[in-house]
């Protein structure tokens, strides 16, 4: 009975229901898409540098792991001397970074040791870089600024033609010659990174152990603990911006609800005078606005899921450089956020309805 | 005195003040009014006589400010906002002149929301379709308030009061917005329910005629005193 009481409720103002179960809706969506928006990146960011197939990272002196890099402090001979030094290393290569235009980086490489590092690049189109004007772009990359092999490309104020378009997910989405890029940069003999790939990667932690030793002011890491940091280092600068998101969501919702609720219950003040007449305790006029909350926010969770997902596949269509990941278990957070917000936005109209005085509630007009 | 002599209502010396804008306004001066079960008595007076306030004291829907009322045995003088919510659950069915049903929910739904508060969900349907083959609306159980008349919105209401066999009705100017013709179908449905069923009945009214047509017992109020019966 208060099933079809509360959907008729519902019913009545329609226009008023579709506009709360909407902010609900929109609060679950903001929660999702920046969460996922912040994981995704940091996501990407990880699979593209565990793609390099590196077992051990040098960084710049002054680097952190989370920071990106935008320098070169590395001297480049240090490359032979650890391929000398230990026997341990199979490969060794280095690579410098800058951040070109919109925060995409631009990677300087060795193509042939990064090729053998990474365990083969396949080309989707074209070949490696012949000359030092020639880039290789990733295909996400590719399909996002419609270039293809043989185009022409704009990097660090010179003009770079496509050699090739390669898979994602080796590090950079945007490669051109470690040298063409020191001497552009004014790095010449300078590396932003260099990368260590074992005979035997169960013996990286003594290896790293080694090394450090030899390069105590370059920090020094097995891949799997560099990323390890990165990961958590991103997610606690980027914890205090998603908790503000979540923050003025949940405020959003909450003033919605409340807002929609109190002007519910005030609309409904004979009837809920009528209700007491007959005998609704508090509890019972409570239940009816809570319940009506309840059905608002779980119409509002489903569009807000769906409106997620609309969002992503939007998003990843216009920047397809941005990668957004839904998690099931914050779309689950996502809903109790939801629920306690819209919960606590209704529990002044309930508790307004609950103690209005049955006499004057029934002669409201 | 047996049982069954015992009055249903009982108040001794009610009065209710009201506190409006810094002044008391006293609405009830010391009333003394008893009914037995089974008995229709009618409450006649001009408006500020004071009626409805004694009615929304019986009914449990206000409390008094002094003297003492007996509803069914039970001192309501003495419960609380949730003994009395208990008693308009259980005791008291009221029936208003502006009808009050949920303008959302059905003929059918208004009644049976009763039944729901009460927590009444194994009553019988036999004695449901009885009540509404009583007061002649089964026909009109599947339609909202505006869908029906004055005359019909009042029988669902007079049916939501006593679907739960409440002790007491208690019925506010229940022709106050009917005409002629729907007003003696309600005061028809109304002796014929006390006489059929021996509900106990009190109904106020400014109709002479229509409170001598059916109470027994016919009590005048004014200023908050009752004057005569």
């Amino acid at each position: 009975m208060i099933a079809r009481m509360v959907a008729r409720n519902l019913a009545h103002r329609p226009i008023r229901t579709f506009l709360s179960v909407l902010a609900v809706a929109v609060e679950v969506a903001m929660i999702l898409l920046i969460v996922g928006l912040s994981e995704g990146l940091l996501q990407e960011s990880v699979r593209r540098t565990k793609g390099i197939g590196a077992d051990i990272l040098i960084r710049p002196s002054t680097s952190s792991a989370a920071m990106s890099l935008s320098t070169a402090d590395i001297p480049e001979q240090l490359v032979d001397k650890l391929l000398q030094t230990f026997p341990e290393v199979r490969l060794a290569t280095g690579m410098t970074v800058n951040m070109g235009e919109g925060l995409q980086s631009i990677s300087g490489v060795d193509w042939e040791k990064i090729q053998s590092m990474s365990g083969g690049i396949r080309y989707l189109e074209g070949g490696p870089p012949q000359g030092p004007f020639e880039a290789v772009v990733d295909e996400v990359y590719a399909r996002h600024q419609k270039v293809k092999a043989g185009d022409t490309l704009r990097l660090l104020n010179h003009d770079f033609q496509v050699a090739g378009v390669v898979e994602s997910g080796k590090m950079s989405r945007i490669f051109i010659p470690l040298a063409t890029m020191q001497e552009l940069m004014g790095w010449q003999g300078d590396l932003s990174q260099i990368f260590l790939k074992l005979h035997d990667s169960s013996k990286t932690s003594e290896v790293v152990e080694k090394i450090r030793a030899m390069l105590p002011s370059y920090p020094v890491f097995a891949m799997e603990d560099f990323l390890a940091h990165v990961t958590t280092d991103v997610r606690a600068m980027s914890s205090q911006f998603v908790n503000v998101i979540i923050g003025i969501a949940v405020i959003i919702g909450f003033i919605v609800v409340l807002l929609s609720m109190y002007t519910a219950v005030l609309e409904r003040t004979r009837e809920i005078g009528i209700l007491k007449s007959i005998g609704a305790s508090a509890g019972y006029i409570m239940g009816i606005v809570i319940r009506e909350t309840l059905v608002i926010c779980a119409g509002g969770i489903l569009l807000g899921f769906a409106l997620s997902f609309a969002g992503e596949t939007m998003v990843e269509a216009r920047f397809p450089l941005v990668t957004i990941v839904l998690f099931p278990a914050w779309m689950l957070w996502g809903a109790v956020i939801a629920v306690i917000g819209s919960v606590i936005g209704a529990f002044y109209p309930a508790t307004r309805a609950a103690r209005q005085d049955p006499i004057e509630a029934l002669s409201y007009e | 005195m047996t049982a069954d002599e015992q009055p249903i209502i009982d108040v001794k010396g009610l009065t209710k003040t009201y506190h409006m804008g810094g002044v008391d306004v006293h609405a009830l001066r010391g009333v003394d009014l008893t009914a037995r079960k089974g008995e229709f008595v009618a409450i006649l007076g001009p408006s500020g006589s004071g009626k409805s306030t004694m009615f929304h004291i019986i009914g449990g829907l206000t409390p008094p400010s002094g003297g003492e009322v007996f509803i069914a045995g039970q001192n309501l003088s003495r419960m609380s906002d949730a003994d009395r919510t208990a008693l308009r659950r259980t005791t008291v069915g009221f029936v208003f002149q502006k009808f009050n049903l949920l303008p959302t929910l059905t003929a059918e739904e208004n009644i049976q929301i009763a039944r729901h508060i009460a927590g009444n969900k194994n009553s019988n349907d036999k004695e449901f379709e009885g009540l509404i083959r009583i007061l002649g609306i089964e026909h009109r159980l599947h339609h909202k308030p505006y869908a029906l008349s004055g005359g019909e919105q009042q029988r669902v209401a007079i049916a939501r009061a006593i679907v739960n066999n409440p002790a007491i009705l208690l019925a506010d100017e229940p022709t106050g917005n009917l005409d002629t013709e729907n007003s003696l179908a309600v005061l028809e449905t109304l002796k014929h329910l006390n006489q059929e069923t021996g509900q106990t009945i009190l109904m106020i009214t400014h109709n002479p005629e229509a409170a001598s047509y059916c109470a027994h017992r016919i009590v005048k109020m004014r200023d908050g005193r009752i004057v005569e019966g």
